[in-house]
């Protein structure tokens, strides 16, 4: 036991590693989330946490599951591939609740221009014009009907 | 700062509680929904955007993006041709240094093009979901990550704001949100894919050229798109396994 004689130092200092890292154990087990870990190096219940956001656009099959009468028109207009909420906004609330949300109608001189609008930059397959001189300030929705906006497709409302 | 006993009495329950809740798993949202079965990704096509700025909109609007920060923002490209001088020098390489314009992300649309000279396209940008990306590998803390369905996401209760992964994207789209002051970017509208919907970007996009792609999902259109067009991806050189596809891609794209 000669060996040891003057070795208590540092079998206190030893101690009190051991200590300090069951302190450290005891300390992570409290401080890292329970799903830290679970998919990989994260905190596996973000991923939970993100997918229960709420929704605000409520996607074209929820419209089209009460417009019928909508999609009957549309269906066979240039703008069959253009979803509700693409021009009406969105309207998830409305969707939950059609009585006391009722959804504004869009501004079609704004709306339609923004799109339609003729520009060097778009592609030249898409139709465009000058607004100023294609209505002269009469309401697009006056000649076109915007679900199907082809004139010879019964344009006017 | 200042606080008396009664008030740390006070503090510390309340942030014992506020921790219990970062500690406590949340159930998935969808019950359906099956992580292992999806690997997410998006299609853009080049020739199909019309830069009305729809998708940008409808992503502020489903995601609460503040102003001035983008997860999608769309970008006007002009190549012209070359410049030569009077005495017949070319001046620069409109390849290399093509006009880029996009006017607060082109929210509002982007102004009248008369300039009929050259070529003009739109490039819609957005998180591009990579499959190696350099972003979640620089997070000091694990607060960003790839979810097993191949979407980027930030657990923004762990994210300290150190804006590292801000700085490592290549296709800077990151920023750290003004008023929580942790990192922020497109999650691929995770809240809606997960539920059977599609993006709020894809779902407002007037001509198609966005699409939510499921590249595990054998029916998915994707896959014969891919066997009959060409398709790139931003910065290939980088190898971050990008997953954003953009069809019609020009050289000029940075």
């Amino acid at each position: 036991m000669s060996v040891y004689k003057d070795a208590g130092h540092l079998f206190r200092f030893a101690g009190l590693f051991i200590l300090a890292f069951l302190v450290f154990l005891v300390v992570r087990h409290f401080v890292v989330p329970k799903s830290f870990g679970q998919y990989g190096h994260y905190r596996g219940a973000a991923i939970g946490e993100i997918g229960a956001l709420p929704v605000k656009f409520a996607g074209h099959q929820t419209c089209e599951s009460c417009h019928t009468d909508v999609l009957d028109v549309k269906k066979n207009g240039k703008h069959a591939h253009v979803n509700c909420e693409a021009c009406h906004g969105a309207l998830e609330k409305h969707a939950e609740d059609p009585a006391s949300v009722t959804p504004v109608l869009p501004d079609t001189a704004v709306l339609c221009a923004r799109c339609h609008t003729a520009s060097a930059a778009k592609p030249k397959d898409f139709p465009q014009v000058d607004p100023a001189e294609h209505a002269n300030g009469v309401p697009c929705q006056t000649c076109h009907n915007p679900h199907s906006p082809a004139i010879d497709a019964g344009g006017t409302k | 700062m200042n606080i008396t006993r009664r008030q740390l009495l006070i503090l510390l329950p309340a942030a014992a509680v506020a921790w219990e809740s970062v500690l406590a798993s949340t159930p998935e949202a969808s019950p359906n929904y099956k992580m292992s079965e999806h690997w997410w990704g998006m299609l853009i096509d080049i020739p199909k955007c019309i830069g009305c700025g729809n998708c940008v909109r409808a992503c502020q609007t489903e995601n609460n993006v503040p102003d001035g920060h983008f997860r999608t923002w769309v970008e006007r490209y002009h190549r012209t041709d070359w410049p030569m001088t009077e005495s017949g020098e070319i001046t620069s390489n409109p390849l290399i240094s093509p006009d880029v314009i996009s006017p607060d992300g082109g929210k509002e649309g982007f102004p009248v093009a008369t300039d009929t000279e050259g070529r003009y396209f739109f490039v819609p940008k957005m998180c591009n979901h990579c499959a190696d990306s350099p972003c979640t590998q620089v997070c000091p803390v694990g607060a960003t990550f790839i979810s097993p369905d191949g979407v980027v996401l930030v657990d923004q209760t762990y994210c300290l704001g150190c804006a590292y992964c801000v700085q490592a994207c290549p296709y800077g789209c990151r920023y750290i949100h003004p008023e929580k002051k942790v990192a922020d970017k497109c999650t691929l509208c995770y809240h809606r894919i997960t539920k059977g919907l599609t993006t709020a970007c894809c779902e407002a996009c007037p001509t198609g050229a966005r699409q939510l792609v499921d590249l595990k999902d054998p029916k998915d259109p994707i896959h014969e798109f891919l066997k009959t067009h060409s398709v790139q991806v931003l910065k290939p050189e980088m190898a971050t396994g990008a997953k954003a596809f953009y069809n019609g891609l020009d050289g000029s794209v940075r």
